[in-house]
């Protein structure tokens, strides 16, 4: 087990920069944490940390210098690999009538993540299956995939909203990065233990001049990963899957949806949602168009347009549809849950709708006799 | 998880490519329904030739894309698709003439299993404009009619105003080895056929229970109501076959749009035997 100071994490970071990357990182802004270009240690939210609840969330200052002393907020890097808009081709009209098509996507900076989390780290994962591992795969995304650059996070004070544990995604990030850190701050000590997972982050974290930890600090970290899982805010059923496939005509959907604004909030925070639509954007002289790919969500009516009007017109219908497919159809379509258990839906949605209360609620009353 | 068709396409398969107009059918005095005949423009390779229920994305340079299934398939490359003008890309397509250009992309999904009806009798069944995507199947059986027993083509229409295909139709029935029944919602004055549901051509049997393989398309109730009948006639649930219409939009399981419980319609269908899409029958708004 190897350790570094806290400042070598803004050394990692110029490092990067240096080696040509472009590094995004967590930042405070607007009053949350979300995720953008850092340019050192001065740019993370340093001695900051979230509180959330269904419905809430506000950042408070504590006292110890964390680095990483909060959890996720309403960015993931999904923003990053799948942009939220993303001109898929141009396409030029020809003096025959005819049209030619060029790609929309060109100059993909490669890209380091500072501060991945384990459950997005696993949602990663759930989405290379949706983009890199059908019969046809997206070039965008596996374009902006492949040069990156991860360093995970271990989470030590899992938030209000977490359950990652139950899911088991997290909290320890156990593959999928090319560097692990975990943070350690006692009364007496502040440092962070170092993984490599690839030739890439050995390579890198060699150049940060680790040192071997002792037993009293190897003995700490060992305590955080212990502890971590306790702090909990929440748990998802373990049969969720099972649940819901007998779940479609519950009565608890009714009741949901009259609570649920179908804002789709829930959908844009979720770090493997991939829903889309593409719309066509053509230039005044009609000579020139685009088609440009935009997030879309399960909530929009406009979702389900069939010929006859939306097929899933009802708000109960969109929120089964939602919450069925990320627990129970997603394992039939992708061999995985589509919920990696970070709790950004549930800290995110105004009304504050929990999705393990929803799974919870549907278990406890199988047959919905209320 | 991904069909066969699936995994021949290119890693572009969201790219249109220009394809010609041949020619313009207009089928209804409304011209709501039109099909064209279409041919790839000089250079482009297309992907492998559709099979019978697979669909293809078309599009309108500056207005939109739609999936539309292939409503025949000729000899020399050329793809027919028959589009009825219902929303703005497609009332935008009305519009067009031929040697007009437009895109397109596929063919993407699960065609008709007419292999396996060999040797046995085939029922279509087919409500308003269901009939193109059955269309390719019928032409297909009928060229290689004596590996099929009886064939059985159920058609049904708004009103005779509204039949497609009439000069095919009319063939069809000329020809003693197809039994072709029609039936509409509303008759006219002139009318002296059916008047009713398509699921009364059905009930007149005139296939063999035991050995039998259906396919139908039309509306979902349509579908439904039809699927009971075959199966109060004898067909085994397994042995209906179905096609679905969902709003597909990416056609290779990128977009969500087309979900019905773990089935991405443009991926997993829009053919599936019955039995797999009776819950989406059966629980509202699946």
């Amino acid at each position: 087990m190897e350790v570094i100071a806290p400042q070598a994490v803004d050394t990692l970071i110029r490092l990067l920069a240096g080696d040509g990357y472009e590094v995004v990182g967590p930042t405070r802004r607007d009053g949350a944490i979300v995720y953008d270009r850092v340019g050192g240690l001065e740019d993370l939210p340093v001695g900051w940390t979230d509180e959330q609840a269904p419905g809430h969330y506000r950042l408070r200052e504590r006292e110890d210098g964390a680095l990483f002393g909060y959890v996720v907020g309403p960015h993931s890097w999904k923003k990053y690999l799948f942009p939220p808009e993303e001109t898929l081709f141009r396409l030029t009209r020809q003096p025959d009538g005819s049209f030619v098509t060029e790609p929309g996507v060109s100059d993909i900076p490669r890209r380091a993540f500072i501060g991945m989390r384990a459950c997005e780290l696993a949602a990663i994962d759930v989405q290379d299956r949706v983009f890199l591992g059908q019969a046809v795969q997206d070039r965008g995304y596996a374009a902006r995939r492949r040069d990156l650059f991860m360093v995970a996070v271990s989470c030590a004070e899992p938030g209000g909203t977490c359950f990652c544990a139950s899911m088991d995604t997290g909290p320890r990030a156990r593959k999928g990065f090319d560097l692990a850190l975990t943070e350690v701050i006692d009364a007496t000590q502040h440092f962070l233990v170092a993984e490599a997972g690839s030739d890439a982050g050995r390579a890198m974290l060699d150049r940060l001049e680790p040192r071997p930890a002792s037993d009293a600090e190897q003995a700490a970290a060992e305590r955080v990963w212990a502890e971590a899982p306790k702090k909990m805010g929440r748990s998802m059923p373990g049969d969720a899957r099972e649940v819901l496939n007998r779940a479609f005509e519950h009565p608890r959907w009714e009741e949901t949806a009259e609570r649920c604004l179908s804002c789709s909030n829930c959908t844009l925070v979720c770090p493997t949602c991939f829903c889309s639509q593409v719309e066509e954007v053509p230039d005044l002289e009609g000579q020139r168009t685009e088609r440009v790919r935009r997030w879309d969500s399960c909530f929009n009516q406009e979702h389900s347009h069939l010929v006859g009007g939306p097929h899933r017109e009802s708000v109960a219908a969109r929120y089964r549809q939602w919450i069925t497919h990320k627990l129970a159809t997603w394992h039939d379509q992708f061999d995985t849950s589509g919920c990696v258990g970070c709790g950004r839906c549930i800290t995110w949605c105004p009304v504050g709708i929990d999705i393990t209360e929803e799974v919870t609620a549907v278990r406890r009353d199988p047959e919905g006799r209320g | 998880m991904a069909t066969d068709a699936a995994a021949t396409l290119p890693d572009q398969a969201m790219a249109p490519e220009p394809w010609r107009i041949h020619s313009v059918r207009r089928d209804v005095a409304s011209n709501e329904v039109f099909s064209w005949t279409l041919y790839p423009e000089p250079g482009m390779e297309p992907d492998a030739a559709p099979a019978p229920g697979q669909f293809n994305m078309l599009y309108l340079f500056g207005v939109g894309e739609v999936p539309i299934s292939v409503s025949a398939i000729t000899d020399d490359g050329g793809i027919v698709h028959t589009i009825r003008a219902v929303g703005s890309v497609t009332r935008a397509m009305q519009d067009l003439e031929a040697s007009a250009v437009v895109g397109l992309r596929g063919p993407f999904g699960t065609a008709w299993p007419l292999e396996q009806a060999r040797g046995r009798d085939l029922v279509l069944v087919a409500g308003g404009i269901g009939l193109a995507p059955l269309r390719p199947v019928i032409h297909a059986a009928l060229e290689r009619r004596s590996e099929f027993g009886r064939v059985v083509v159920c058609y049904g229409a708004r009103s005779p105003g509204d039949m497609i295909f009439r000069d095919e139709l009319d063939a069809w029935t000329a020809r003693d080895d197809v039994d072709l029944r029609i039936t509409v919602d509303r008759g006219t004055a002139a009318w002296r056929g059916d008047v009713g549901v398509v699921t009364q051509l059905v009930d007149r049997g005139g296939f063999d229970r035991r050995n039998t393989l259906a396919m139908v398309c039309g509306p979902e109730v349509m579908m439904r109501f039809t699927a009971s009948s075959l199966e109060r006639r004898g067909l085994k649930p397994e042995d209906i076959y179905v096609s679905m219409e969902r709003n597909m939009r990416c056609a290779v399981g990128f977009c969500g749009h087309c979900q019905i419980g773990s089935h991405f319609v443009c991926r997993d269908g829009p053919v599936f035997p019955y039995p797999v899409m009776e819950p989406a029958f059966r629980i509202r708004e699946l």
